[in-house]
């Protein structure tokens, strides 16, 4: 199936002032490589302040890069000037689903003219417009779609408002889509319905995801490939089964370790955790960024930057312990 | 009564335009001493509208229409505010509100307002509320300069672990905790799930544990209260509730939308939306929703029949 979207070793800085005169650079992203293909959803693992909603942005060149570059259709975007990317349509083609279905509607339109407004912001003819905002609707399965487009936000559930969000940005007709926390924000007994939506949707307009999430259990039935991140880099990547399944990565195997399964048993025993919190992008760690939180760290990881590296059929782990934990002879936990 | 707290035909409703939101409408449940009971629902399923009622905190468009709520044997609804602040805030029942970790002041020390309690309540001289304050801070697993810090230079763990200080600084008996996590990393979720189970067992508390996640209610209940549409929907054991015992079709098709890490299973999704509580649906409000609907469902609301030993389920699947 063909790329849609390639990121080749992305940066992304910021300064961010420090004191009086100094200034400190802060690397959200700090060299992503990541490709996604038609019909393919790659999920983007991590907690807050690893990057993951940088990464998402900066695909869709809401972020310019600092270093380097991202493809869309084979075509060097990373550079392309705004008017440029207008007009080949690329603005189209990728869009984004937000976190939040509450403040992202707004509450005095009514549901089609939400739909329908990048239609219009893009020119489009009165037709058109109604045809796209219907199927839109339909995909999302709000239907029938005439009984949804004089509602208003407020009339719908948070699982109804996130499709809208869905439809909304569906209607240009993308073949990329970054979807940031679609679901984290909406109920428990929703939450399926969203995600299997998105991958259908995904099938039938045969377009690339990018799923952006905390919680590595839901990447498991949405997306093929999986990439776990921590400040700002890439741990491990792989298939989703190989991933889930044989985690290489220390910091992979206590996050999958720390997701609780309703089970009563719990409450007589303590949740295994990682030790401390996230040290501060502004100050990362030398070496493996990890190596403060790892409980197998070594010498070595605070010294020496782990490469991304192939331990299983296209399975990259960035740890040097990583051959020892895939053989067996050392234990994480 | 001997137990830690007694909650009978609750009704508590909000005034809106559209009229009366029944956002509690009959809840009865009790709580032994040293228990901790878990309150799972979903959003608009009265839990957190019942934390607040029990610790007196209802917003001013709220009001408690029936029902008597005892806390150590005592009523404390008929109470007068005052005298409930005076008696039982803080230094019997307390309350880690959800999203209280963002809603700490900004310009003030944390370990001063950790200390307010105590010296607003208890008439503690400064000194020693802010001893008493620094015992906190270390007890949450912080090192005790942090009583100097101000909450923006604190992660949201950090400041977590904050506001669990501060809802123990008076030593209260009854803990109820309102989603405590939700806006946390797993990884993060896990150390404070952790520190809530340590201090739990060291102060001997009754807990009411609310939150919309089973997974996490597993891991600090004893007992398993699901709510749906203001009302007590099954109430049991973790064991019963979360095992193979018969439960609610609500509970049920809950359990079965959590995505799973291990094991085949393709997470479900329940149909519909949550019920309007301004006019709720006849008979079983989960009835549209409920894959097992029969006619007496629409026409008749079930009451909670007995479906096991301690173990309760509203659903005409379950009765005569």
């Amino acid at each position: 199936m063909e790329e849609v979207i390639r990121l080749e070793g992305v940066k992304k800085y910021y300064e961010v002032r420090s004191g009086l005169l100094g200034s400190k650079i802060l690397k959200a992203l700090d060299g992503v490589t990541l490709s996604i293909r038609k019909k393919e959803t790659v999920a983007v693992v991590g907690e807050s302040g690893c990057g993951k909603s940088t990464l998402g942005r900066v695909s869709l060149r809401l972020l310019d890069v600092t270093d380097g570059r991202v493809f869309f259709k084979g075509q060097d975007i990373s550079m392309m000037r705004e008017e440029e990317l207008r007009a080949k349509s690329f603005r189209k083609k990728m869009q984004i689903i937000f976190q939040d279905p509450y403040s992202s509607l707004n509450p005095f339109m009514r549901i089609g003219d939400i739909v329908a407004e990048p239609l219009e912001i893009h020119g489009y003819r009165r037709e058109e417009i109604r045809e796209a905002v219907y199927r839109a609707l339909e995909d999302v399965k709000l239907v029938p779609p005439e009984e949804f487009v004089n509602r208003y936000p407020h009339e719908l559930s948070g699982g109804q408002r996130q499709r809208v969000n869905i439809a909304r940005a569906l209607v240009l007709g993308p073949e990329y889509i970054v979807a940031d926390e679609p679901v984290s924000m909406i109920d428990a007994s929703s939450r399926a319905e969203i995600l299997l939506l998105l991958k259908s949707i995904r099938d039938s307009r045969e377009m690339g995801v990018l799923y952006i999430t905390h919680d590595i259990a839901t990447a498991r039935y949405v997306s093929e490939r999986v990439a776990v991140m921590y400040l700002g880099e890439i741990a491990e990547t792989g298939l989703t089964t190989s991933v889930l399944k044989t985690p290489i990565h220390p910091y992979t195997i206590l996050l999958l370790n720390s997701v609780p399964e309703p089970d009563p048993a719990n409450r007589r025993r303590r949740r295994p955790v990682i030790k401390g919190e996230p040290p501060s992008p502004l100050n990362p760690p030398s070496g493996c960024k990890f190596h403060t939180r790892c409980p197998v760290a070594i010498e070595r990881c605070r010294i020496e930057k782990p490469a991304l590296t192939e331990y299983l059929p296209g399975h990259f782990v960035a740890c040097h312990r990583a051959e020892e934990i895939m053989r067996g002879a050392l234990s994480v936990t | 009564m001997s137990g830690a707290l007694a909650v009978e035909d609750l009704r508590v409703y909000y005034r809106t335009d559209r009229g009366a939101v029944r956002a509690v409408d009959g809840v009865s449940f009790s709580l032994a001493r040293g228990e901790s009971l878990a309150v799972v629902g979903e959003s608009g399923s009265g839990k957190s509208t019942l934390g607040l009622t029990l610790i007196r905190a209802l917003p001013a468009n709220a009001s408690v229409v029936s029902g008597r709520v005892y806390i150590e044997g005592e009523e404390t609804l008929s109470l007068s505010l005052t005298d409930f602040r005076r008696r039982y805030s803080w230094r019997v029942i307390s309350m880690v509100f959800q999203g209280a970790m963002n809603s700490l002041n900004p310009v003030l020390k944390v370990g001063d307002q950790i200390a307010e309690p105590l010296i607003y309540n208890g008439e503690t001289p400064r000194d020693e509320a802010r001893r008493r304050a620094m015992e906190m801070i270390e007890l949450v697993g912080l090192p005790r300069e942090f009583y100097y810090r101000y909450p923006h230079e604190l992660s949201g763990g950090m400041r977590q672990r904050i506001v669990i200080a501060m809802s123990l600084v008076m030593n209260p008996k009854i803990l109820i905790l309102d989603e405590p996590t939700s806006a946390l990393d797993v990884t993060i979720q896990a150390q404070i799930i952790n520190l809530v189970k340590e201090l739990i067992e060291r102060f001997s508390l009754s807990v009411i544990f609310i939150t919309h996640d089973l997974a996490l209610a597993s891991d600090i209940a004893d007992r398993i209260m699901v709510m749906y549409g203001g009302q007590i929907v099954e109430l049991g054991s973790a064991e019963r509730v979360l095992g193979e015992a018969t439960k609610h079709p609500y509970t049920e098709k809950l359990l079965a939308s959590i995505p799973r890490l291990r094991g085949e299973t393709i997470p479900e999704f329940i149909p519909g939306r949550p019920p309007d509580l301004a006019s709720p649906p006849p008979g079983c409000r989960f009835h549209p929703r409920c894959p097992y609907v029969f006619d007496r469902c629409v026409k008749e609301e079930p009451p909670l029949f007995k479906v096991g030993e301690g173990h309760v389920a509203k659903c005409w699947l379950h009765g005569e």
